[in-house]
């Protein structure tokens, strides 16, 4: 288990990133290292998907991107929550909650 | 919400691409930066942090391919560049552009020509208010009729019109309506112009409103012609008077009877006939005064007229044919003709009337031209379809001189459905260029070909234009033609595993069998519908060849017809002849003429006279056929047109008024009517509607000639002399077989009859060129199939000349050990073309059985000729192979020049 995550299902992948998003603008980067830090190394995210979800979420209106130095003095692009993505995390993680505990007593009624 | 900013977001993208393309860069290489310090700071050298990070990261072109993947605005702009790669092929590659862009123009360009005719003739809906509650009122299944017939749409006499006018329930207006001919000329040659009879409520019902002064009115009707002018179409007023707003009130000239203009129609209106426009309208009250005695009105049994009427809202087209059935028996009983006989009024009194939709307007043109216009139509979709097989059969010679590219691509990590996308762009690309110049060729190519529908004395007139309908055929025909070519050599070019192309070296990976066997399925098809588009070509060609060899019994060439007209003289039945007479002598005077005539009916003009004939001197007849065309003529007439005499002798002066009545009859007369008897010494009467004609003596038997057209069956025809006539015509159509110059014989002749009498009209018309007329939906049919014949086959050939040449491209090394080993250029080419022998085979084979399939919907268009006849499919086949083994020789000669040594070094 602590190697590559297995099926990180569409859906899940925009909410981690707008959970990382929560607290701080991050950029691209960072929000790589921090859903890695915060998964304990069991999602490891690509470019490849990390990328096309941010357009994906910045269209849908759930972020924002603005060009700030980083903490290097470089320029990055950094991702904010807007009111409406705040409003879908919270949606999505109560919705996510009660999923998980209902998969979570069936497979307990199971054994 | 989201959806707008969606659209704004890619706006944005398309119209700022450059900045968000470089903002994507600049990001990637942020995170990779960041990437690269992190692990550095982890302890990795830089060089190691900066692989790790490459390969964690993956190929940053992908990543944004991704990014891009996700809006969009990249599909619009892919498509964009696909189009764009496209046209850039297509520009390195002008001889397959060309080829194929002409192709597909020809292929389509015919389809459409022909659609847009058909649209004109059949399709579309007239150009008059709400046409779809328009309703044609006519007899349903009228097998027989007895009277006299003078227009093209003799549905109803003028005494039904009248009952069914004050009767009918089912519609709101009502009109009646007959075309003819005006001759507008004051004096001298005829001109005649497109005339309509109409009734008042001709221009209401069809909502048509007046361009310049007032059109008639139902009213109109009721006040016996006491505001009765003439109406002009909008284009005849333009075309005869420069559309000069004062015509209203002046006279037009209408059989030599002024008539005061009184409106002109609006600009689009042509009428209720499809094919054919007016240029003048006039009153039917008008007729009598125009017709004099030939009037059709003031007479019972003539039948000149049709009629049509506008639904009453709520109404349909069958409920108003119900309720006109149910006044029927009435209608006809009140418009019984008194002249007929018992078995004509049997007839007459079962009639019921009937009505049909009649939206898209009215046409005879529809019954002679509509199948075969069908017919052309499906012949052209074989031509395009045979393109169609040609041009997938060059992009699948391109597809595999593109493999490479295609596996590189591959490689580098596009999507099989990329590249289809990008090979379907180019497809389409062709396809739409193909479309386009189609659209521009159609357009005339159907203008000539409505054109060639016209002659001298009916001159048609098509509304062809782009309606949606032609659009939305074309474009079909482009997109169902980009998927036939397109696809399979799509699938085909993608299907390959990268790896598999990239390590081929030399020779294509496309040598596979079943790549090569597409190709000839391909040829084999496109030599099979060929196949069938020849025999269908030679079947038309024979049979126009058989028509314009065909003996009609009489000379066709140099024979000239004057129709002198001389109503104006008012002379009296006894004055009739004699002037015919004496126009008849003065011709015959007229240096360079050889012989000359007067006949009511010119043979083959489409007139004709049928009578009842009843052998010998009293008695009934037995049986119900004894129906004989019939001709009244002068002395002289059988020796204008050499037609032999088998028996007896020709009229002459004594066969007049007061004398015996005299006949001469035909070959099958004496067949049919009295087999095996000396027919000099037979006799027989004519029966007419109310009476039977006293005894007519046969003096003499000519061989059998042809009656009303070239395609008729001979039929028994009777000839009496014109002296002898009960009713002779107020005019003298003259044959007239000259060896002078045709301009000085018509200027001798126009002198000839003014000195005879200035009041006289003269319309000319050569025999020969009647008789072409005749022959000119044939001469269409074998034109067009012939085009369409000739196009397929070179198609053929060049799809043929493709494949064998990519054989021979692919044989090379074959070729070149053989060739080390001893064999000769004469084994190589006979081993070339035994692959085209197969090929030819099956697809002769093939089309022979689709030939013989389809052959049969043209019977009914072929003289003389089956559709399954031997001697056209041999003819056909020598040909296409001729072609065909011409096509491969000239690739199998270059690969028996090959020399050996560079076709090993190539390995």
């Amino acid at each position: 288990m602590a190697d590559k995550p297995s099926g990180l299902v569409q859906g899940t992948l925009d909410m981690l990133i707008l959970k990382t998003l929560e607290l701080e603008a991050r950029h691209g980067y960072g929000i790589a290292v921090r859903i890695e830090q915060i998964s304990k190394g069991v999602f490891q995210v690509n470019p490849g998907s990390l990328f096309p979800a941010f357009r994906r979420l910045e269209r849908a209106g759930w972020l924002k991107s603005e060009w700030r130095d980083t903490e290097n003095n470089r320029r990055a692009k950094y991702y904010l929550l807007t009111a409406q993505g705040r409003k879908q995390l919270k949606g999505e993680t109560r919705e996510w909650a009660r999923q998980a505990a209902a998969i979570a007593r069936i497979l307990e009624a199971e054994s | 919400m989201s959806l707008l900013r969606n659209l704004v977001g890619g706006l944005r993208g398309l119209s700022r691409k450059r900045q968000v393309e470089h903002e994507m860069d600049e990001e990637l290489r942020g995170y990779l930066d960041a990437a690269v310090s992190e692990k550095m700071r982890r302890g990795m050298s830089r060089d190691e942090a900066l692989r790790a990070a490459r390969i964690e990261m993956g190929g940053a072109e992908s990543v944004k391919e991704q990014i891009r993947a996700v809006s969009w605005e990249s599909v619009i702009e892919t498509l964009w560049q696909d189009l764009k790669f496209g046209l850039r092929l297509l520009r390195f590659n002008t001889s397959f552009a060309a080829a194929a862009i002409l192709s597909l123009a020809l292929g389509i360009g015919a389809n459409t020509a022909i659609f847009q005719l058909l649209d004109a003739v059949r399709l579309r809906t007239l150009p008059v208010k709400k046409p779809q509650e328009l309703a044609r009122i006519a007899i349903d299944h009228r097998k027989s009729a007895s009277g006299h017939f003078t227009s093209r749409y003799s549905d109803l006499t003028y005494a039904m019109w009248q009952q069914i006018r004050s009767q009918q329930q089912g519609f709101s207006n009502i009109f009646a309506w007959g075309p003819t001919h005006f001759n507008t000329s004051p004096a001298g040659e005829v001109h005649n112009v497109n005339g309509l009879w109409v009734s008042g409520g001709f221009f209401q019902t069809l909502g048509v409103e007046p361009a310049l002064g007032s059109l008639l009115l139902p009213s109109d009707d009721e006040q016996e012609c006491a505001s009765a002018g003439a109406i002009l179409s909008y284009s005849y007023w333009q075309r005869e008077y420069g559309g000069q707003r004062d015509v209203i009130g002046r006279k037009l000239t209408i059989s030599r009877h002024p008539l005061p203009i009184t409106g002109v129609a609006a600009p689009d209106f042509y009428g209720v006939e499809v094919g054919r426009s007016f240029d003048v309208a006039v009153p039917l009250c008008t007729e009598p005064l125009i017709e004099g005695d030939d009037s059709q009105l003031k007479s019972r049994i003539g039948w000149w007229l049709a009629a049509m009427g506008r639904l009453k809202p709520g109404w349909t087209v069958e409920r108003a044919a119900a309720q006109l059935r149910a006044i029927s028996p009435g209608i006809f009983q009140a418009a019984l003709p008194a002249e007929f006989n018992p078995a004509n009024a049997k007839n007459f009194l079962q009639y019921k009337l009937g009505a049909t939709a009649a939206g898209s307007g009215i046409s005879d043109l529809r019954q002679q031209f509509e199948d075969p216009l069908w017919l052309l139509l499906a012949l052209a979709g074989l031509v395009l379809l045979i393109a169609s097989a040609n041009l997938a059969n060059l992009l699948l010679a391109r597809a595999s001189a593109r493999e490479k590219e295609m596996g590189m691509r591959m490689a580098m990590g596009a999507s099989r459905a990329r590249l289809m996308r990008q090979l379907l762009a180019e497809s389409l690309l062709l396809a739409a260029i193909g479309a386009a110049f189609s659209a521009l060729l159609a357009r005339n190519v159907s203008q000539v070909l409505a054109t060639s529908l016209s002659t001298q004395h009916d001159p048609l007139f098509f509304d062809i234009g782009m309606d949606w309908r032609v659009l939305g055929f074309t474009t079909a025909l482009a997109v169902l033609t980009c998927i036939l070519f397109g696809v399979a050599p799509a699938l085909h070019a993608t299907s390959l595993a990268p790896s598999a192309v990239l390590k081929e070296t030399g020779r294509g990976a496309t040598q596979g069998r079943s790549r090569f066997g597409l190709r000839r399925i391909l040829v084999v098809s496109q030599i099979a519908l060929s196949l069938t588009l020849l025999v269908g070509a030679l079947l038309f060609a024979r049979s126009l060849n058989n028509l314009v060899k065909l003996d009609p019994g009489f000379r066709r060439d140099g024979i000239l017809v004057a129709d002198i007209d001389f109503t104006a003289r008012h002379l009296p039945k006894e004055g009739r002849v004699a002037f015919s007479d004496e126009l008849l002598r003065r011709v015959r005077a007229i240096p360079g003429v050889e012989a000359a005539s007067t006949a009511a009916i010119v043979p083959l003009s489409g007139d004709g006279i049928g009578r009842d004939v009843l052998m010998g001197d009293t008695g009934e007849s037995e049986g119900d056929d004894h129906v004989a065309a019939f001709n009244y003529v002068s002395p002289g007439f059988f020796d204008t047109l050499q037609t032999s005499f088998l028996a007896g002798r020709d009229f002459d002066e004594h066969d007049r008024t007061g004398a015996r009545n005299a006949a001469i009859v035909n070959e099958t007369f004496l067949k049919k009517f009295a087999a095996g008897k000396d027919p000099l010494a037979m006799t027989f009467r004519v029966r007419r509607m109310n009476h039977t004609s006293a005894p007519y003596q046969i003096i003499g038997m000519v061989r059998d000639t042809k009656y009303r057209e070239l395609r008729d069956e001979l039929g028994p025809i009777v000839y009496t002399a014109r002296a002898q006539n009960e009713n002779p015509a107020t005019d003298a159509q003259i044959l007239i077989r000259s060896r002078a110059p045709l301009a000085s014989l018509l200027s001798a002749i126009k002198t000839m009859a003014s000195q005879a009498d200035p009041d006289t009209d003269i319309t000319f018309s050569s025999f020969h060129q009647m008789i072409d007329d005749g022959l000119l939906r044939d001469r269409l049919m074998a034109r067009l199939s012939g085009f369409f014949g000739v196009l397929a086959a070179l198609l053929a050939a060049i799809g043929l000349y493709g494949v064998i040449s990519y054989m021979v491209e692919r044989r090379r090394n074959e070729i070149g050990i053989r060739m080390a080993l001893g064999a000769g250029q004469q084994s190589i080419i006979r081993l070339v073309l035994r692959e085209t022998g197969l090929l030819l085979a099956i697809g002769l084979v093939t089309g022979v059985a689709l030939a013989l399939a389809t052959a049969k919907t043209a019977a009914s268009m072929l003289f003389d000729l089956k559709p399954t006849d031997v001697l056209t499919y041999l003819l056909a086949a020598l040909s296409l192979s001729a072609v065909a083994a011409l096509a491969s020789f000239l690739p199998a000669r270059r690969a028996a020049r090959l020399d050996p040594m560079v076709a090993l070094r190539n390995e």
